[in-house]
């Protein structure tokens, strides 16, 4: 697959890298999980404060990584904002591409995924985050 | 100027996959090699030539192609013994990397020679080859594993080395030429200093057996092992050279045939060495490859290449660190091999990669396969350029300049 730089590297992902909206801990939280990417040393941490509904009403990721694994990131923990967990529970590859608006190379994926894997990992509690999970 | 002794052109052109594109009008410029190495056409060729003509199994065949499989193979081994300088090809086992060459050391000598309370020594910089199989060791023998560190400068710590050794270590390991930080350690004089402590010496030569001339005899090595893939060679066969004496005393390491004398349904009797350690068909192209690979480097010379990649590395670092943001790991030129890692201050070591390789450059990002070196370096990952005698200043040009499309996209 051609990668073309100007689409990898668009102004939306080089900013959230840079300049992330929900990067930071949650102490106290309802949920939290970590977890690495074992190719790149990637780490990505999500917190999350959850209603007794069920509702996520305050989410945030930390961590460190590549461009796309800190953009990403930051994407998807805006977007689940205000969701009940049943919908995060179901968030797919798919959605994270969407997100990004990117063709992603096989390599490129996984830092793409980290995120959405670390998040479904912890708010099914489960102690591993699998590529399970993201498929 | 000394690395003009070499002639690059003639050099790149043997490389056949040197000479593609990465994309129309954008040529690869390879910068990988600590990772694997290239092929020149004449290691093709002779793989090539064999498959087609003289492929048969090796040992204990009497028809034609057996035996022309055979004198190929043992061919190879002597040409690997030449090559480090061993007392004898018996002394030259082949194994499938140096992985696996580490790996039959602990498994045969550490499993016969280790037990509760030894100590064996190894280094911060080691590559996980010669990290994990101590370690896995060592949870079911309970030896205990002690490290000399990395200094600030990137060279090891050899105050500490010495306070080490008196704690009398069985084995100290230890790898002679870093992947990630380019330092060639002293390997001489650690090797002199666990003899006089009684300790057997494993040298992981992987990075420095393709890029620097290499004796065991003159290091006084017990254990020495190496990987074909990363000098010329084809991948799936490594080396591991020991002393007669340690080979002969050491248990097999896999179980089958090839490795035995005789076999009843109970009992085995363990073969000669070194085909006591080669259980099943080995990698027979392969270390035919591997032997072709080493005359293409001796038709240029150890120390000509040498030459050449302590030019380009003083070059390298010279160039890279005009570039503004980047940090570069290790040593002084003259105390590394052709290896620098580095990082930028506003992009991942994956998206510098990814920069470079639209511009047809092949970098590596990562953490090497040294994730504690990294913890001490107190880096997630580092970017690693590496040279090999095909690459050219520049090359090096090219990489500097590329480094600045990075800061194009990511700031400084």
């Amino acid at each position: 697959m051609a990668i073309i730089m100007e689409d990898l590297y668009r102004e939306i992902i080089v900013d959230r890298y840079k300049n992330p909206q929900y990067k930071g801990k949650l102490e106290p939280n309802d949920i939290t999980f970590d977890d690495d990417n074992p190719l790149c040393g990637d780490h990505i941490r999500v917190d999350l404060r959850i209603d007794e509904d069920g509702n996520v009403t305050e989410a945030a990721f930390d961590g460190y990584g590549c461009a796309i694994s800190q953009a990403s990131a930051d994407l998807l923990i805006e977007s689940i904002q205000g969701k009940h967990l049943n919908e995060v529970k179901s968030l797919t590859k798919e959605d994270i591409l969407e997100l990004l608006g990117l063709e992603l190379s096989p390599m490129r994926l996984k830092c793409a995924l980290l995120s959405l894997k670390v998040l479904k990992a912890g708010v099914y509690g489960i102690g591993q985050a699998s590529d399970d999970l993201v498929e | 100027m000394k690395n003009e002794q070499m002639d690059l052109v003639h050099i790149k052109a043997d490389f056949p996959i040197l000479n593609r594109e990465i994309k129309p009008g954008v040529p690869i410029i390879y910068l990988d090699s600590a990772a694997t190495s290239q092929k020149p056409v004449q290691v093709l060729r002779e793989m090539d030539d064999f498959n087609t003509n003289s492929y048969a199994n090796i040992h204990r065949g009497i028809h034609t192609l057996a035996e022309e499989a055979t004198q190929k193979y043992e061919l190879a081994r002597n040409k690997v013994s030449v090559f480090i300088g061993s007392p004898s090809p018996k002394q030259v086992i082949f194994t499938r990397n140096t992985t696996e060459s580490i790996n039959l050391v602990v498994q045969s000598w550490g499993r016969k020679n280790l037990s509760s309370g030894d100590l064996v020594i190894l280094t911060e910089m080691e590559h996980h080859s010669n990290l994990v199989p101590w370690q896995m060791l060592a949870e079911e023998k309970g030896f205990r594993l002690e490290f000399i560190p990395v200094m600030e400068n990137g060279l090891l710590d050899l105050d500490v080395y010495l306070d080490l050794i008196n704690l009398e270590p069985k084995a100290v390991g230890f790898t002679h030429m870093s992947n990630v930080l380019g330092t060639i350690n002293p390997a001489k004089e650690i090797i002199q200093i666990a003899h006089e402590a009684g300790a057997i010496t494993i040298v992981d030569g992987a990075q420095s057996v393709p890029h620097l001339p290499v004796n065991v005899q003159e290091l006084d090595a017990d254990f020495l092992a190496f990987s074909g893939h990363k000098m010329c060679g084809p991948s799936g066969i490594g080396i591991l050279y020991a002393k007669k004496e340690l080979l002969q005393s050491m248990p097999p390491f896999l179980g089958g045939g090839d490795m035995i004398k005789r076999v009843e349904l109970t009992s085995f009797t363990a073969n000669e060495i070194p085909y006591k350690f080669e259980a099943g068909t080995p990698a027979i192209t392969e270390a035919i490859g591997l032997g072709a690979a080493m005359d293409y480097l001796n038709s240029i010379g150890m120390d000509k290449i040498a030459d050449h990649e302590q030019a380009i590395v003083s070059y390298a670092l010279e160039r890279l660190v005009e570039v503004p943001g980047v940090e570069i790991y290790g040593p002084e030129a003259a105390k590394k091999g052709a290896v620098v890692s580095f990082s930028m201050a506003s992009a991942h070591p994956h998206d510098i990669s990814q920069i470079l390789d639209n511009q047809g450059i092949a970098i590596r990002a990562g953490h090497h396969c040294a994730m504690p070196l990294h913890k001490k370096l107190k880096l997630p990952a580092s970017a690693r350029a590496s040279f090999y005698l095909y690459n050219s200043k520049e090359e090096v040009d090219q990489l500097a300049d590329s480094l600045y499309s990075v800061l194009d996209i990511f700031g400084i």
